[in-house]
């Protein structure tokens, strides 16, 4: 497992791997909103943290197709179903998973904190967005397993996941906006939102992979 | 170790592949299976390793060893198999000996060494290129020297040979018969003879037409054993 993850990170960080492209769509989104709202400090700062989460989870499903594509198109996918004896396939696509999180999110949550600051927020909101974005996250992208894994064998299946997968994380959009918020806004509660959406997280991290594998299964045709 | 299919059946799509095929393999055989285009030699290999579902039949793995014996344990045909489809599943961005080093990993049950694995395919020196690098005879090697790295006792091969030069496919059946002599099982699916000696014949799609060389449809009366 620890060997599956190690080859995707490197796959991600090498040539022709996804993880610059999210950051810097993730980039141009938030640079272009200050553009398209005018220089409103006021109303930028209300609206940082809900652009940013917006910005991150577009760019979090821009690399989701190939996340089991690039292995079936070079029958590796193959090789790593047969593996389910060994490695239960479930925790086979959860692997693939974090490593997609690590190689191509993780940068985002990193790159949101100087972002936050082009939205003019204050420092105890961009610390609660980037801790939402770090929690939030991860759930996107075992919701977006899921998806791809239905999508693999579609050869421009890309639009069609993110169209399967952007109502299903909209809960998570929401207690991470609501969360960020509840960290500056004084009546507004913080931990109630962002435990909600450590145990969204922790839900999908075995929802997302299980069903992922189920489709991955009955998909090798 | 013997694999056993009873009365197989594929089908792609809802239509019927093939139907009524059935062999029994012991240890060290070796069964080749050939036939036109289109006549379900993918398909066979693709429901044995049980990446396709079985349409009607079966096929099973008898009379492995038990754990305390001190043999393995196959639950399953797929965690006995190697299979070596028509991609070789290797990554072009990581060169060729991490390719080998993450299914060893991957795969568990080490045999031999990635270095020994490439020298044995007559690509030794070059495991530090990217995959990518290769030409299409030298990938095929690779993907060869795949199944060297894991042990496995059922080697399911999918034209293994496509691509490779002739004193490489002499070099694959050498690889091939000392595989058999260490009693492993073959299923090779292919239109080159592999060199095997002594290997049963099953030919899929019954008489070729005299235009295309057979079609889809005829392959449905099913093939027998030669």
């Amino acid at each position: 497992m620890l060997a599956l993850f190690l080859r995707d990170i490197r796959l991600n960080i090498r040539a022709g791997g996804g993880a610059l492209t999210g950051v810097i769509f993730f980039l141009a989104v938030i640079a272009t909103i200050p553009f398209g709202v005018g220089p409103d400090l006021k109303l930028l700062a209300r609206i940082g943290p809900a652009i940013l989460w917006i910005g991150a989870l577009l760019s979090c499903l821009l690399g989701l197709d190939r996340l089991f594509q690039a292995d079936r198109e070079d029958g590796s996918l193959d090789l790593l179903v047969l593996g389910n004896d060994r490695h239960m396939l479930a925790l086979t696509v959860l692997t693939k998973c974090l490593a997609h999180w690590a190689g191509s999110v993780l940068p985002l949550v990193v790159a949101a904190p100087l972002l936050g600051l082009f939205m003019n927020m204050e420092p105890l909101s961009i610390g609660a967005t980037a801790l939402t974005l770090l929690v939030g996250t991860p759930a996107i992208t075992f919701i977006g397993a899921a998806g791809a894994a239905v999508a693999v064998a579609l050869p421009r299946g890309g639009l069609l996941i993110s169209v399967l997968v952007l109502p299903l994380t909209i809960p998570v959009l929401i207690f991470g906006v609501s969360a960020s918020y509840g960290a500056t806004a004084n009546p507004d509660p913080f931990l109630q939102p962002f435990l909600i959406l450590a145990a969204l997280t922790l839900f999908l991290a075995v929802l997302g992979p299980v069903s992922a594998a189920l489709a991955l299964r009955h998909g090798t045709d | 170790m013997r694999l056993i299919a009873e009365n197989l059946g594929g089908e792609r799509g809802g239509d019927t592949v093939f139907s009524s095929i059935g062999f029994v393999l012991e240890d060290g055989q070796a069964l080749l299976v050939t036939g036109p285009n289109g006549s379900g030699k993918s398909t066979l290999l693709r429901v044995i390793a049980g990446l396709l579902p079985v349409a009607e039949g079966s096929v099973r793995i008898e009379g492995v060893a038990k754990i305390e014996d001190g043999g393995e344990a196959f639950p399953s045909i797929a965690s006995a198999c190697h299979y070596l489809g028509h991609q070789n599943a290797m990554k072009p961005v990581l060169s060729v000996a991490e390719n080998l080093r993450f299914w060893r990993d991957f795969n568990g049950d080490g045999h031999a060494d990635v270095e020994e694995a490439l020298e044995t395919v007559g690509l030794g020196g070059i495991g530090h290129l990217p995959f990518g690098y290769l030409s299409t005879g030298q990938r095929r090697r690779a993907a060869i020297a795949k199944l060297l790295v894991s042990r496995r006792p059922l080697w399911l091969l999918d034209e293994p040979t496509a691509g490779l030069d002739k004193a490489s496919e002499g070099g694959f059946a050498q690889l091939m018969g000392k595989h058999c002599a260490e009693g492993g099982i073959i299923v090779a699916a292919t239109h080159l003879p592999l060199g095997l000696d002594g290997a049963k014949e099953l030919r899929m799609g019954a008489s070729p037409s005299p235009l295309w060389g057979g079609s889809i449809r005829e392959a449905e009366r099913g093939g027998g054993l030669e």
